[in-house]
């Protein structure tokens, strides 16, 4: 059997939910027999490959970087998952939503700050006016919530969808969860 | 209060069931093993048929009828599932999530709360709306209690608590369709508040974190229902 793509991408998240698929243990023995890790913080490919099988997103979109990754990566994966209560709701990224922009970076690089205050404006990538999730920005095709998603969960999610099939999760996970 | 000798027969979900006059749909249901979801009614306070949640068909009626305050009549025939149920159930559980900010991973109420479990009884795993992230007040002023307006679904159960049960009347609805918002007094502190017993009633009829005890962290609220059913009971004997 041909192995399938597998890809996780960490837009604005806690990396909670890459822990939580580090938690699978010893199924990722047994899962990187079914898949391929093409591109993942986990390991060491810069570019996002064309036609991945399967793609789990961590976070919501915060940045313009989320917003041009989510766009490539979209559109380069058959089947995307919102994997988390960030990707799925914005969740604790979304905290910052009632205030205008302004003031978050006001608070994080103006009132904190000593030593050159102001908003960066190389390397750090711009905020969008509000963290979204995933699905106002870009189609998405399963939902599993949770913060983070058990790693049995995310295992039967992922066995699952390497096998063509649509996991029904809703009893098993919630937001919070 | 009952006459023993009215009892209506009627069909729930093709089955037949008896109750008396003075049953409304939804106690029917629940007599009989069958989920109607609710959020604003409670066993033992008033139902002010606000949220919508537990709307039923019933054959002959176009509307859709909210099965806490519909009561039995002979021969009638009461669909409580149907496709057309199921959804506008989601969506109004769904609408309750994108009007404040429930961002149940940090909220008091973590695990114990009406609306997370009533989410994942109805198979939501996210929203289809946009969010709305309106600015929301956090009132700790009370010695106790603290109210977060981003977790509030306005089911009005602390104002018919305090009104009824309580006989403080501290809370009520202030303003107008997305702009209601619970009060107490005139729009005053809680902590400020010259009616509030502090007998802590509203927070534990609150199906959400919207109303927790002070030094409750994140999933720490559990609240206790117990005296409801109970001082229901005794005033009801003495009548
Ligand atoms: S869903 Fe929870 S665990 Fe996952 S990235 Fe967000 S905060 Fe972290
Ligand atoms: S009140 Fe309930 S639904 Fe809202 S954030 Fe808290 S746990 Fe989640
Ligand atoms: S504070 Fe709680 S009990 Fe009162 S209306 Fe809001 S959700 Fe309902
Ligand atoms: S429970 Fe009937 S309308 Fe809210």
């Amino acid at each position: 059997m041909s192995r399938k793509k597998l890809a996780t991408v960490w837009l604005d998240g806690c990396s909670g939910c890459h822990m939580s698929f580090l938690d699978m243990d010893e199924r990722l023995i047994e899962l990187a027999a079914k898949a391929e890790l093409v591109y993942s913080p986990l390991v060491d490919h810069k570019e996002f490959p064309p036609d991945v099988d399967v793609t789990l997103v961590e976070g919501a979109v915060s940045s313009e970087e989320d917003l041009h990754k989510i766009q490539t990566i979209r559109a380069r994966t058959k089947c995307l998952v919102s994997l988390g209560d960030c990707a799925v709701t914005a969740n604790v990224p979304g905290m910052r939503n009632p205030f205008p922009v302004i003031e978050v970076y006001d608070r994080a690089y103006r009132e904190n700050t000593t030593l050159d205050p102001g908003e960066p404006n190389e390397v750090v990538p711009r905020l969008l006016p509000h963290a979204r999730p995933v699905h106002e920005v870009v189609t998405v095709d399963v939902f599993v919530p949770g913060c983070p998603p058990s790693a049995g969960v995310i295992y039967e999610a992922v066995t699952a969808l390497l096998e063509g099939k649509h996991p029904d999760l809703s009893a098993k996970t919630r937001f919070g969860a | 209060m009952t006459q023993t000798g009215d009892i209506k027969t009627l069909k729930l979900d093709g089955r037949d069931v008896s109750a008396r006059a003075d049953e409304t749909i939804l106690q029917i249901a629940r007599q009989n093993g069958i989920f109607i979801p609710t959020m604003c009614e409670l066993e033992g306070l008033s139902s002010p048929g606000a949220c919508r949640l537990c709307l039923v068909e019933v054959k002959g009626s176009s509307k859709l009828m909210p099965a806490c305050l519909t009561h039995a009549e002979e021969g009638m025939e009461v669909t409580t599932g149907s496709e057309r149920l199921v959804n506008y159930r989601r969506m109004i559980v769904e609408l309750f999530f994108t009007e404040r900010n429930h961002v149940c991973s940090v909220c008091v109420s973590n695990g114990n709360c009406e609306l997370q479990s009533l989410a994942q009884k109805v198979g939501l795993t996210h929203v289809h709306f946009p969010y709305r992230f309106p600015g929301e007040q956090v009132d700790a002023s009370h010695g106790r209690f603290i109210a977060d307006h981003n977790r509030c679904i306005l089911c009005t159960r602390c104002v018919r608590v305090c009104d009824e049960i309580e006989g403080a009347h501290t809370w009520d609805v202030m303003g107008r369709g997305i702009q209601s918002h619970v009060v107490t007094d005139l729009h005053e502190p809680w902590g400020a508040s010259a009616s509030c017993t502090g007998c802590g009633k509203c927070v534990q009829v609150c199906p959400t974190g919207a109303l927790f005890e002070k030094g409750r962290s994140v999933a720490e609220m559990h609240k206790r229902r117990q005296f409801l059913p109970y001082l229901t009971l005794m005033r009801e004997g003495r009548e």
